[in-house]
């Protein structure tokens, strides 16, 4: 596996896209006049470019190996993460919550927090939001410096350096813009760089039936139903019948409404995008325009990984790489584009990778950007700084930005538990955000008090929750259980597996975030009167008129049809 | 915006599309493309980012007007 030597026409086409990305930012650099240009583009993005690049900025490099990983180790029940998870929060995003997001005119989601509840809640999410970006961005320039490393025998430190200086560059000269433009471009880059190997793959398998043949081998060998990789929800009765240990219950509840919900509605990466729009009806669709393309996604990202994990049964040609006593599962779509792409095709499939990396980590750049400046910087260090400062400050945190994440990157490669231990935190903080922006948007009573309690010990129910359970065959404190053994006790409840106890401390975390919220705010004061929640909540709010445009330009007739094709997917897979 | 993304989506997918298909074309029949079946992938993969730009370019030009 070690050192695939690329040839000229690989590096060919890898320097011609840097060009592209580096040219993109330096056209808009004359466009960059105002903070609103450089950190909201202005609002002057159209639907369907905001669309794609909600899409691309999610489509990190880690989301790329890993959904093909859960593809090769679980089969295409990971297309419940699309199918049940992003999908419905994307439509409910559009139709239900962008009308306060864009009609409030905040300019990132911790100042609506501002907006409608109170300070102490802003600066919780800003600070917590800005430290995970720029952790999530360092970590994912680790794993994909790592993978250049062991792909092609690249250097480590020139890795991080290169794409790190590339990302800096198009940013510094053409702000948000230049990032959402070159999101679109990467998003093309990584379908059409992907694609080839979906066919080549599943033409050497012998098409889906030959597929399914052989990931039915790979079930009953392991004590599972036949079906059990190539069928969604027929074996979500019981967490014992399928491999990811979860049942249809922590399934639709942990990953569908928690956690998808909590990612794509209060998420300020992808909300961002969708913030930049050129008006209301653009912002409402952002989401949904990009749900059409992701709602596909799962033929070109898992559907690698099983077809890798086909050919491995299979014998002869392919064979995923081993790591211990187990499959490198993340080596899936590396090990795939370099078994199946010739020279050439393997540059174009090289450069979709690089190009799903720089969205991802551009994307938390830029969010990082506008939380800083004007949720910390304006709010809190200088307030009464002139627009002209704070483009000069965009700028510099950009550079900040990236400088963290470079040194983030290094600091996974020396300290992983470290890392593991901050992820473990994040989603604490992040799983019952849902319930306070759902509070907040429909519930008028809901008090600056209440939301902050109630984040409060949604985290701390979640830390609980997660150190009083494990999963099976856990090693080392970080996998859970940790406050069982501080107590000297066993834990509480034994989990199938890790991605069950994920689903269930993320519900645990929602529960409490919603009742404190209830239960504190009705014991205290209101801070805020109705005349100052309009457009801010659902019942204070105008609904935004119907336009008299074709159906498929109007939010809620679009919604509805993407909802259809989803429940259709999931007939189609059952 | 000053900038239709597409007009420079098409160029990059032409540039690179060009470039496989006469890779292809020179390389066609090489030992590499037992890799990919024996198809030459460059060549028609080549082909079809071909196809995608001109669509790109043609919908930018055509934005670009209005």
């Amino acid at each position: 596996m070690n050192g695939i030597q690329l040839a000229g026409i690989d590096w060919a086409i890898l320097c011609i896209y840097f060009a592209f990305v580096l040219g993109i930012g330096w056209v808009l650099r004359r466009h960059m006049r105002t903070s609103t240009d450089f950190l909201l583009s202005g609002r002057a993005i159209p639907a369907w470019i905001a669309g794609l690049a909600f899409l691309s900025a999610n489509l990190g490099a880690q989301e790329m190996i890993g959904m093909a990983a859960s593809g090769a180790k679980y089969g295409i029940a990971t297309s419940h993460f699309y199918w049940v998870g992003a999908i419905p929060a994307m439509v409910f995003v559009g139709l239900f919550m962008m009308p306060f997001y864009y009609g409030s005119r905040a300019r990132s989601v911790p100042e609506y927090l501002k907006l409608r509840f109170d300070e102490k809640t802003r600066a919780f999410n800003a600070v917590s939001f800005a430290t995970m970006t720029v952790f999530s961005s360092g970590i994912s320039m680790y794993a994909l410096a790592k993978l250049f490393v062991l792909l092609l025998g690249w250097n480590f430190n020139v890795s991080i350096w290169v794409s790190a200086v590339i990302v800096l560059v198009y940013i510094y000269l053409g702000g948000l813009t230049s990032a959402i433009y070159n999101e679109v471009l990467q998003f093309f880059l990584i379908v059409l760089g992907f694609l080839p190997l979906v066919l080549l793959g599943l033409k050497d398998i012998g098409g889906w039936h030959g597929l399914t043949a052989r990931l039915a081998t790979v079930a009953t060998s392991r004590g599972y139903a036949a079906g059990a990789w190539s069928q969604s929800w027929s074996h979500l009765t019981s967490p014992a019948a399928n491999p990811m240990g979860v049942e249809w219950f922590g399934m639709v509840m942990g990953l569908g409404f928690v956690l998808s919900f909590g990612y794509w509605c209060t998420d300020f990466l992808v909300v961002q995008r969708a913030m930049a729009a050129n008006s209301m009806s653009a912002a409402q669709r952002t989401p949904l325009i990009a749900s059409i393309p992701k709602m596909f996604f799962p033929f070109l990202i898992i559907v690698p990984g099983m077809i890798a994990m086909a050919l491995t049964v299979q014998g002869g040609g392919f064979s995923l790489p081993v790591k211990g006593d187990s499959y490198d599962f993340d080596m899936a779509i590396p090990s795939m584009l370099a078994h199946y792409f010739p020279p050439g095709l393997l540059g174009l499939g090289l450069t979709a990778l690089m190009a799903s990396f720089m969205s991802g980590m551009a994307g938390n750049v830029t969010a990082f950007n506008t939380v800083w400046t004007y949720d910390l910087y304006q709010s809190y260090v200088k307030k009464d700084a002139s627009d002209q400062h704070l483009l000069w400050v965009g700028r510099m945190t950009t550079v900040f930005g990236i400088v963290a994440s470079v040194v983030t990157a290094y600091l996974a490669a020396q300290f992983n538990n470290i890392m593991d231990f901050l992820q473990l935190v994040f989603a604490f903080v992040n799983a019952p955000l849902f319930a306070t922006f759902l509070l907040g948007m429909f519930w008028r009573r809901g008090t600056g008090h209440g939301a902050f309690f109630g984040l409060l010990s949604g985290t701390t129910a979640a830390a609980i929750h997660h150190g009083l359970t494990v999963p099976t065959h856990a090693v080392g404190w970080i996998k859970g259980g940790w406050l069982s053994h501080l107590l000297g006790a066993t834990p509480l409840h034994v989990y199938p597996s890790e991605m069950a106890q994920n689903f269930w401390t993320a519900i645990w975390a929602w529960s409490a975030c919603f009742a404190v919220t209830i239960l504190v705010s009705v014991a205290t004061r209101r801070t805020k009167s109705d005349e100052e929640l309009k457009g801010l909540v659902y019942s204070l709010t105008a609904r935004p008129k119907q336009e008299a445009v074709a159906w498929y330009k109007r939010p809620l007739e679009l919604g509805i049809v993407v909802l259809v094709l989803a429940v259709v997917l999931n007939v189609i897979f059952w | 915006m000053g900038l239709d993304i597409r007009i420079p989506i098409g160029l990059m997918f032409g540039v690179i599309g060009l470039m496989l298909v006469v890779y292809g074309a020179v390389t066609g029949g090489g030992a590499d493309y037992q890799r990919s079946l024996g198809i030459n992938v460059n060549l028609w993969w080549g082909a079809a980012l071909c196809v995608f730009s001109a669509v790109m370019l043609w919908l930018g030009r055509r934005g670009f007007k209005r």
